[in-house]
């Protein structure tokens, strides 16, 4: 063994050691861990008592009004995510929006959490369930709206549609289809920021059917090994189309993989955003040092896989639970219960989501299609002698009357 | 002008390269103290250090997607695949990602990368290690493939393909590491997607890539010799896009072309070959297109089955002659000659 490799053993077992006996196990920390507990029957999920991996207590120093202004904000963006995927899975059902269309109904404060987080520097690869996340990076939801209609104005262009969205300008380096394929290529973007000597970080997100497939294995791996500024969370709803965690995965508590990689891991409530933007800090930080990071955030998907499924897979006791968990009239309710909005203010806020969702809509209905003689524009980037640019109609050479051929 | 080996001029171009920009670095298994399993990056390790010449872990998912991500931001990579049977664990990546990025995402991401991979049997390495499935990348939209049989076009290739802005799978091949040629001391890129007429004739067109292109130019060079026989050479160069007009051109002229492919003969690269002469010189061919292939089995270990399963320079001359011949009856039979 190679000094270096050596060491690195060394500086492993150490990170090992000091994960199996963590020198704080606040309440706080506890209580995320007893929520989990509380919401799920036992024969669902598994929850350790004691994760091996490290608990921090979120430093509460921020005031009641600080607290306030930041759950207000999350409140007007997480509002914006429910009206907004709610008008699209309408788009959806009157056939405006074709292909397929997975909302994030019920994880919005999963998602304003991480994406708080998130230096306007940093980048986000995400699977196909990206809608809100994409609005969070603050791509206009009218231009989101237009991808999923396949309009010119969409963010793509109109040449990805739901699960390819993609803004350079925003960092959303993708919207991808193919489970797990997302995470090499953050794993890459890593490597070029780290190959740059700059301090910005990529997250990945994805979802728990993804912890099972070879490219997270691959991912970790080398991430780990090369140090390399990126966080991947598992977004952990349970289920992946219609196929729980518990059956699909050997070790179910998917935080505890990191450890095979050496990485550091937490798990954290997805239906707090509060929460979910302090582990995502702490994540984050600790990629700008160069240690990758696993974040799992369990939350729930309030309806079926996409727009089509009736998840009839879920109980009506399931779908109960479901909405008594809901984050989004959880966060109003939490609002109004401790004075810091009025009814009428959280009503407010309500009608203007709902009207830029609206919005939205109507600006994607008025873009224009893309031009048919534009199909070729995106084969390459470097122009290419002899590329083949035939619609199906064409023939392969010009069609021409038989010629008097002399020998 | 610098006579080098095939392996050589590779070493010196990715040096080269390294030296003018330095956004290109590599990534591959044992590229660096192993010094490359081929020995292609030998010395490039001391030379630029590791985080120019990265050592993978075996996980060309991995390190292909991620050599993708990076390329999205802007880096050039030159990732080196150990053998294109390898690239199989890589397939989703490329096919998905790397040939689709730039257009699935309306044109905002480039994937300015480089895949090189040696294809090649023959060396008794036994079914898993002995394919040549250039054929699944040249199939794709997207991706630009191409296949020097020469230093000279190793050369301008590499410096083409490294320059490119898009996903570029490069095809050496085992065969031809240790053959020597002369190579140009300036760095002119040549231009992805045009063959290259490496023997001008008028008897009959043959047609080759890779190590095929090499024997296809021997071949034409004895039967000259030999028996007179004035050949027309096309050596693709580019498998995607693919130089139609070159070959559509030749054939108007010649009446008659074989080609020859180390892949597997059905679905190979050499139907679309065939598919491409009989829809633009239909009227001009005197017998059909004749395509010279792998035997369809997996590779066997034995030295004696692995020859029978390889086209040789005999099976190439024996195509040559039995469509010449075909051409002659087809002459005869409609009372004409050639000039």
């Amino acid at each position: 063994m190679t000094d270096s490799a050596l060491s690195k053993t060394k500086v492993a077992a150490k990170k090992a050691v000091a994960k199996k006996a963590p020198a704080k196990k606040a309440v706080a920390a506890k209580s995320t861990v007893k929520k989990v507990v509380a919401k799920k029957a036992p024969a669902k999920k598994a929850v350790a008592a004691k994760p091996t991996v490290k608990e921090v207590t979120p430093k509460k120093v921020a005031t009641k009004k600080v607290d306030g202004d930041q759950l207000v904000s999350f409140y007007r963006d997480m509002m914006l995510i429910r009206r907004f995927e709610e008008r699209a899975a309408r788009a959806y059902t009157e056939a405006l929006i074709g292909g397929y269309c997975h909302l994030n109904l019920g994880e919005e404060a999963t998602v304003v959490g991480l994406m708080s987080a998130l230096r306007e520097t940093d980048y986000l690869f995400t699977n196909y369930r990206e809608h809100g996340y994409a609005i969070m990076r603050g791509i206009d939801p009218n231009r989101a709206m237009a991808e999923l209609y396949g309009r010119v104005d969409g963010v793509s262009k109109g040449w990805g549609g739901s699960m390819h969205m993609f803004d350079m300008t925003h960092r959303l380096l993708g919207g991808y289809g193919i489970v797990g394929g997302q995470l090499p290529l953050a794993t890459g973007a890593a490597l070029a920021i780290q190959y740059r000597g700059l301090d910005e970080v990529v997250m990945c997100t994805m979802g728990d059917g993804t912890a099972n497939i070879g490219a997270f294995h691959e991912s970790l791996n080398i991430a780990a090994l090369w140090n390399l500024p990126v966080v991947f969370v598992v977004i952990n709803n349970g289920l992946g189309m219609g196929t729980t965690v518990a059956k699909a995965s050997a070790e179910p508590e998917i935080y505890k993989r990191a450890s095979a990689y050496a990485m550091t891991a937490e798990r954290v409530d997805g239906l707090d955003p509060m929460s979910v933007l302090h582990a995502a800090q702490r994540a984050i930080a600790s990629a700008r040092t160069g240690k990758p990071y696993l974040l799992e955030v369990v939350c729930e998907r309030l309806r079926g896989h996409s727009v089509v499924d009736p998840a009839k897979y879920r109980s009506p006791e399931d779908v109960a639970q479901l909405a008594k968990a809901d984050p989004v009239p959880n966060l109003a309710a939490r609002l109004i219960r401790d004075k810091i909005l009025t009814a009428a203010e959280v009503h407010q806020i309500d009608e203007e989501q709902t009207a830029r969702a609206d919005a939205a809509d109507a600006f994607a209905q008025a873009s224009a299609q893309p031009d048919v003689s534009t199909l070729f524009d995106y084969n390459y980037a470097t122009p290419v002698a002899n590329d083949s640019r035939r619609l199906p109609g064409d023939p392969l050479f010009a069609v021409v009357a038989r010629p008097e051929v002399s020998r | 002008m610098t006579i080098k080996t095939y392996r050589q001029t590779l070493h010196d171009t990715l040096r080269a390269e390294m030296l003018r920009d330095e956004n290109v670095f590599l990534m591959g298994e044992e590229i660096g103290v192993f010094e490359g399993s081929y020995k292609i990056t030998a010395g490039l390790l001391a030379e630029f250090g590791d985080k120019r010449v990265k050592d993978t872990p075996i996980a060309e998912e991995g390190f292909t997607g991620a050599a993708i991500g990076a390329a999205m931001l802007g880096l050039r990579p030159v990732v080196e695949i150990m053998t294109i049977n390898f690239s199989l664990l890589a397939l989703d990546q490329i096919v998905n990602h790397a040939a689709k990025i730039y257009g699935m995402f309306g044109g905002q991401a480039k994937v300015p990368m480089v895949i090189r991979t040696p294809g090649g049997g023959g060396q008794q390495l036994g079914a898993t290690h002995s394919q040549n499935i250039e054929l699944y990348y040249a199939f794709v939209p997207g991706m630009k493939v191409v296949a020097p049989s020469t230093p000279a076009d190793a050369k301008a290739l590499l410096l083409a393909a490294i320059r490119d802005d898009d996903p570029v799978l490069f095809l050496e091949n085992l065969a031809l590491y240790n053959t020597k040629g002369d190579v140009p001391d300036d760095d002119t890129p040549a231009e992805i997607g045009k063959a290259k007429i490496s023997r001008e004739g008028h008897d009959l067109t043959l047609i080759g890539y890779s190590r095929m292109a090499y024997i296809a130019k021997n071949v034409a060079d004895a039967l000259s010799e030999s028996e007179g026989l004035d050949i027309e050479v096309i050596d693709l160069m580019s498998l995607r896009p693919l130089d139609r007009e070159t070959i559509v051109n030749s054939v108007k002229k010649t009446h008659a072309a074989v080609v020859l492919e180390d892949d597997w003969l059905t679905y190979g690269i050499g139907a679309e070959i065939a598919a491409t002469i009989s829809d633009g010189a239909f009227d001009y061919l005197d017998a059909p297109v004749r395509r010279v292939a792998m035997a369809e089995v997996p590779m066997p270990y034995s030295k004696v089955l692995e020859s029978a399963a390889m086209p040789t320079n005999d099976d190439v001359i024996n195509a040559i002659f039995q469509t010449l011949e075909a051409v002659g009856r087809r002459l005869k039979k409609v009372g004409q000659s050639h000039d």
